[in-house]
């Protein structure tokens, strides 16, 4: 079973739109998506939800105002400012709060208490291609990182009951905790980037970040036409670092049009940039030695 | 006044609208600042091109094991909440990359076995942008066209944003008008970021991708009870998703020439009069609304 997870460092490149399109093309895959924060990939793939699951998000504390005698000693031990002194007694900014709990156990009083926060929820669905596996995580929410985790390891575990040989995953953009857990023990990355400084700038970020990991990373530039001169040092600078540029693909207002259609550009069109992603998906397949089943 | 401009869908142009309201601001003699909180891929530098001033590490205290004096008494594993401490056997053993650093263990080691230690998680950066005193037609001279600029950078591996986000917030200077770009998506990085702010924008476009995350990022603003307007970027002049729906403060055009502009470091603001009129009409509502809210 092979593992691809589709990155980008900077939001906005166009990953979910190329994630679909190789789900598409894959023809039978089991897809995930693991920007659970902001998920995306469910509004460009038809599916039914067969199963929906709750996830236990983090805990914040609560002190009780009827049992505080206003000691200060919360406030003094939090680490996180999370706890201020007003007219009506001490309270917690819950959206400081890290649920620590370091408050609560040095009450003298017992008046601190943690409560479960709502964390959000994962799915399995049905697909065209195969299972998909999704998630929301609450708005505002935590432990996105675990949330990932759930998602890739349900997504494991369809494909190996279902026989399947390769996973899909849509990431997060950043390089912080959802994209660690996105990536760590993946087959390979696939970063989707743009010709701008700034997507050059954080694809650098990114991939030194698949380095570390030891994540065997690809590339793809897309709307590379927007300005070649920079998508032309991205290429370079991709192949100084050992990374091959898997792909490149052309501005099309296709993209857009088919995600108001809710499916995927090559499902779409025939434009250019399903033609430039039907290369792509065809050099994804090559460079991770996947057959086509 | 600190606006901070988020957006929950990557890549919607908060980065724009952020540097380009600080330059608009900068440019009608408002003493302004940027403050970059996209601390995993911080992108303000390239546009504002600031001299840099001072560089700061930001370092998460942690514990390190004295097993000579560890009695391996569980208490330490038993408060950490983030699995950052096991105890197996006889000894303790640490895992700094989990560690959020509340304090717990120190406070609760009966035989002071913790040691101190700092994991460094990033930097802050901060300097001066002179940018806002290009061009020929500035609208005013008093000489407060500088922007304060503040940064933070998360160190590549580094698995949280967040200690990196509360230090670049102490660092935010006293000016009339602060803007703080904010990481993309709707969790903690992004709460950490807007909080303390009077008034977010939420940068979006009108796509189902791009409606969909806006929905999610207004509940999260919403709930934290901070006035929100929404900024509409890419809009096709033949109309789109989203487009009347309320809140929306000003809507940028679909413009080949502006993505062209911004994708080689440019200011659009300095080089589109339209693209200008625009930051100025947001920057004028915010105020408005801002004075109205006070």
């Amino acid at each position: 079973m092979k593992e691809l997870v589709v990155i980008s460092g900077k939001g906005g490149t166009g990953k979910t739109s190329i994630a679909a399109s190789l789900i598409s093309l894959a023809g039978r895959v089991v897809a995930a998506d693991c920007d659970v924060d902001a998920a995306n990939l469910h509004l460009v793939i038809k599916h039914e939800v067969r199963k929906s699951t709750p996830f236990q998000g983090g805990s914040k504390a609560v002190i009780d105002p009827a049992l505080c005698v206003s000691c200060g000693k919360c406030q003094e031990l939090c680490r996180f400012d999370a706890i201020s002194n007003h007219d009506s007694g001490f309270r917690v900014d819950k959206f400081a709060c890290e649920g620590c709990g370091v408050c609560a156990y040095f009450c003298p009083e017992g008046a601190v208490t943690l409560h479960d926060e709502k964390g959000g929820e994962w799915f399995l669905s049905d697909t065209a291609t195969g299972p998909m596996v999704h998630a929301r995580l609450a708005a505002g929410g935590e432990n996105s990182g675990k949330l990932v985790t759930i998602v890739r390891n349900e997504a494991k575990k369809v494909a190996s009951a279902g026989g399947f040989e390769t996973i899909i995953v849509d990431g997060a953009p950043g390089i912080g905790c959802p994209v660690i857990a996105s990536i760590t023990g993946a087959d390979a990355v696939l970063i989707v980037t743009e010709p701008t400084l700034s997507g050059a700038h954080d694809m650098e970020r990114v991939l030194e970040l698949a380095g570390h990991f030891g994540v065997r990373a690809l590339l793809a530039v897309n709307r590379y036409d927007i300005n070649s001169e920079i998508a032309s040092q991205i290429s370079e600078y991709a192949a100084s670092h050992g990374v091959p540029v898997a792909g490149m693909i052309r501005y099309d207002p296709d993209v857009t049009r088919a995600q108001m259609n809710g499916i995927s550009v090559v499902e779409y069109s025939d434009g250019p940039a399903a033609t430039d992603i039907r290369l792509l998906s065809e050099a994804v397949t090559e460079y991770l030695g996947l057959e086509e089943k | 006044m600190r606006i901070a401009v988020a957006s929950g869908k990557g890549g919607t142009g908060k980065t724009t609208v952020a540097v380009n309201l600080a330059v608009t601001a900068a440019r009608v003699g408002l003493r302004a600042s940027y403050v970059d909180c996209d601390v995993e891929e911080p992108n303000g530098h390239i546009y504002l091109k600031p001299e840099t001033g001072l560089s700061l590490p930001v370092a998460v205290e942690v514990p390190e094991v004295d097993q000579s004096l560890c009695t391996a008494c569980g208490k330490c594993s038993k408060i950490c909440r983030f699995r950052a401490i096991a105890v197996l056997a006889d000894r303790a053993m640490t895992f700094p990359e989990l560690c959020h650093g509340c304090g717990g263990c120190f406070l609760v080691c009966p035989v002071d076995a913790l040691k101190r230690e700092r994991r460094l998680a990033g930097r802050v950066e901060t300097g001066v942008s002179k940018i806002a005193s290009d061009g020929d037609d500035r609208a005013d001279s008093s000489g407060n066209e500088d922007i304060t600029f503040v940064q933070g950078i998360l160190n590549v591996r580094e698995a949280m944003p967040l200690p990196v986000i509360r230090e670049v917030k102490k660092h935010i200077p006293d000016r009339d008008i602060v803007i703080v770009d904010c990481p993309p998506g709707n969790s903690c990085p992004m709460v950490e970021s807007v909080r303390g702010a009077d008034r977010v924008i939420l940068v979006t476009e009108p796509t189902p991708f791009g409606l969909n995350d806006l929905e999610i990022a207004l509940e999260t603003v919403r709930e934290m009870d901070i006035p929100v307007d929404i900024v509409m970027n890419r809009c096709d002049p033949g109309g789109g998703p989203g487009l009347e729906r309320p809140g929306v403060i000003a809507r940028i055009p679909e413009s080949r020439e502006t993505a062209q502009i911004g994708s080689r470091g440019g200011i659009v603001s300095l080089e589109s009069k339209e693209f200008a009129g625009i930051m100025k009409g947001i920057l004028e509502k915010i105020l408005r609304s801002g004075r109205g809210a006070t």
